[in-house]
């Protein structure tokens, strides 16, 4: 089977884990906003050896129809592993885990967005694991979530999502492949950092009463931090792309023809 | 009471940006008194009204929008039209068609043919309906259509028409800007259309920053003695009489505060008169029209694999 084996221990005499991070530390996150050209709106995650394409297509005119709903626009999630992306070739046909997890990124996702805005359309998100190495789920939201506000889809807020887990008896934030195959369990959560809402939670393992509720507010810390940095990536897309670095300080500059022509025939003038 | 972003500030869905006696509007959304963006996009305060202008997205249909749309099915006395975005139009003859018309509606507009026509009718149940009675609605022959975004159209446009109307100035084309993303272009050659691209696609590109109209004049005005060197008296006099007919629509268009759009198609029925003089001028233009047609086609072709 896989090349790799268990190592001695998951966490080190110090209290450091296998790649010697503390139990509340997470994996280096690299978020790039934009990375796709015929997408509407894209994104790519990487967080330490896991590496992520998400891409937003709509809101679109429906096909097949009969799934249309007639109050609000329909969120289609595709999760798919590349067969590159473990270490056993997988096979391409979609699996009843990437079903699932196509699912449960969906219910993440839904209560960020204001789909009631377009009834009878459709959202495309497909999401690509390129290379999995424990934690794909969140990383998953992480991407998706940005490449829908890339794709000017009105959301509540961004999903920042984290796994947390279990191994020899400690709580450890944002699983590796390793934690996640030989730890003791593992808790997904997705939040809506506003008001800390949780879109998801998911569990396997066992896990004391007290435990679990250590592994959510570790996890609500942890996503938390993935906001700011999510935060961060879609404004520096969006500044980037202002030509030659112009600072955005000029502000008389703006007056002359930025002042009302912008945006001025989306929305009629209303009285005050 | 407090406000937390800078004038026209980048923000991102969730993030606050006021709290208190403030009105959230387009972009916005309300949650106890506090009002957060649900867009990327430029922050803004007008009155007390917050609002976020959108940078990406998806075409939404609004009553007495212009678009541009193509007729995908001729359905009894119906036209079914893509006009882009999540929802399919629908065209009925009669508001197409003087009466009597013939039953076979085919006769008037047929599939692929690309048409201008304003939103009748559209509230998110039942799809928008165009109506094309009114001034400039037409099926647009010739020429060719370039796909932009959706939220960067105002921009084309420019305050009263001001950015598309400089670029059609420069350049003698004929233009239709419909809010739906579609830009209708027909130019006299190759080269004053690849310079309406190359113009159309760096307002797109640089939508959210300032001082663009000028950079753009500056920029077309330069193109534009390269490519007509010879002639410039020609040209001056021209300039002279196109201003006077300016001043003319202008005086217009300050009669009406109407839509931008409308004042766009009126612009562009100005140059469409100004059109014909310069086709009268140099009539070997007209006889060389169908090989300029095919070329014209390879651009679009060309736009298309882009």
């Amino acid at each position: 089977m896989s090349p790799e084996t268990k190592p001695d221990y998951l966490i080190s005499p110090e209290g450091l884990r296998v790649d010697g991070r503390r139990p509340d530390e997470l994996r280096p996150v690299e978020l790039k906003v934009g990375v796709l050209k015929q997408a509407d709106g894209s994104a790519s995650i990487r967080q330490g050896k896991t590496y992520i394409i998400a891409g937003v297509y709509g809101p679109r005119e429906l096909h097949p129809r009969h799934l249309a709903l007639n109050d609000k626009a329909y969120l289609r999630v595709v999760y798919r592993m590349a067969t590159f992306s473990v270490p056993d070739r997988k096979k391409p046909a979609p699996s009843r885990r990437e079903k699932e997890i196509s699912m449960v990124i969906a219910n993440a996702l839904s209560p960020a967005l204001f789909l009631e805005e377009f009834p009878r359309a459709v959202i495309d998100v497909f999401i690509q694991v390129i290379q999995a190495d424990g934690g794909t789920r969140c990383a998953s939201i992480n991407a998706a979530s940005l490449a829908l506000a890339d794709a000017g889809i009105p959301m509540r807020s961004l999903v920042p999502a984290v796994a947390v887990g279990k191994a020899d008896g400690v709580i450890i934030v944002d699983l590796g492949d390793e934690e996640d195959k030989y730890g003791q369990g593992d808790v997904p959560i997705a939040i809506l950092p506003p008001t800390d809402e949780i879109t998801l939670l998911q569990q396997d393992g066992f896990f004391t009463r007290d435990e679990l509720l250590e592994a959510i507010q570790m996890g609500i810390g942890s996503c938390k931090y993935l906001h700011e940095l999510q935060k961060d990536a879609l404004k520096r897309a969006y500044v980037r792309k202002t030509p030659d670095g112009e600072p955005v300080e000029e502000e008389d500059e703006f007056e002359d023809d930025l002042e009302t022509d912008l945006g001025e025939a989306d929305m009629p003038e209303e009285d005050e | 009471m407090a406000i937390y972003f800078q004038k026209r500030e980048v923000v991102v869905p969730g993030q606050l940006l006021a709290e208190g006696r403030y009105r959230p509007s387009y972009g916005t959304y309300d949650e106890n008194g506090k009002i957060y963006s649900t867009l990327v996009g430029l922050a803004e305060l007008r009155g007390n009204t917050v609002k976020v202008v959108a940078l990406e997205g998806a075409y939404i249909p609004k009553e007495g929008d212009l678009v541009v749309g193509i007729i995908t099915t001729v359905a009894g006395n119906n036209w079914k039209v893509d006009i882009g975005g999540p929802y399919g139009a629908s065209l009925h003859a009669n508001n197409a068609l003087r009466r009597p018309y013939s039953d076979d509606i085919s006769e008037y507009m047929d599939i692929g043919d690309v048409i201008s026509a304003e939103v009748l009718a559209f509230d998110r149940q039942i799809g928008p309906f165009l109506s094309m009675k009114g001034r400039g609605l037409r099926v647009l022959e010739k020429g060719m259509l370039l796909d932009v975004s959706p939220a960067k159209i105002p921009r084309i446009i420019g305050r009263r028409g001001s950015m598309i109307n400089m670029i059609t100035d420069h350049l003698r084309i004929q233009t239709v800007v419909g809010q739906n993303g579609r830009i209708w272009i027909k130019a006299p050659d190759i080269a004053s259309l690849r310079l309406t691209i190359k113009a159309i696609k760096t307002i797109e590109t640089q939508a959210h920053t300032s001082n663009l109209t000028e950079r753009i004049n500056t920029m077309l005005a330069a193109e534009v003695a390269q490519l007509r060197p010879a002639a410039p008296s020609k040209k001056a006099g021209k300039k002279t009489e196109k201003q006077a007919e300016d001043e003319v629509a202008e005086v217009e268009q300050s009669a009406d505060v109407g839509d931008e759009t409308i004042e766009a198609v009126e612009n562009d029925r100005d140059l469409e008169s100004d059109m014909e003089d310069y086709l009268d001028e140099e009539s070997e233009t007209t006889a060389s029209d169908d090989a300029e047609d095919e070329s014209d086609d390879t651009v679009e072709n060309e736009d298309v694999k882009k």
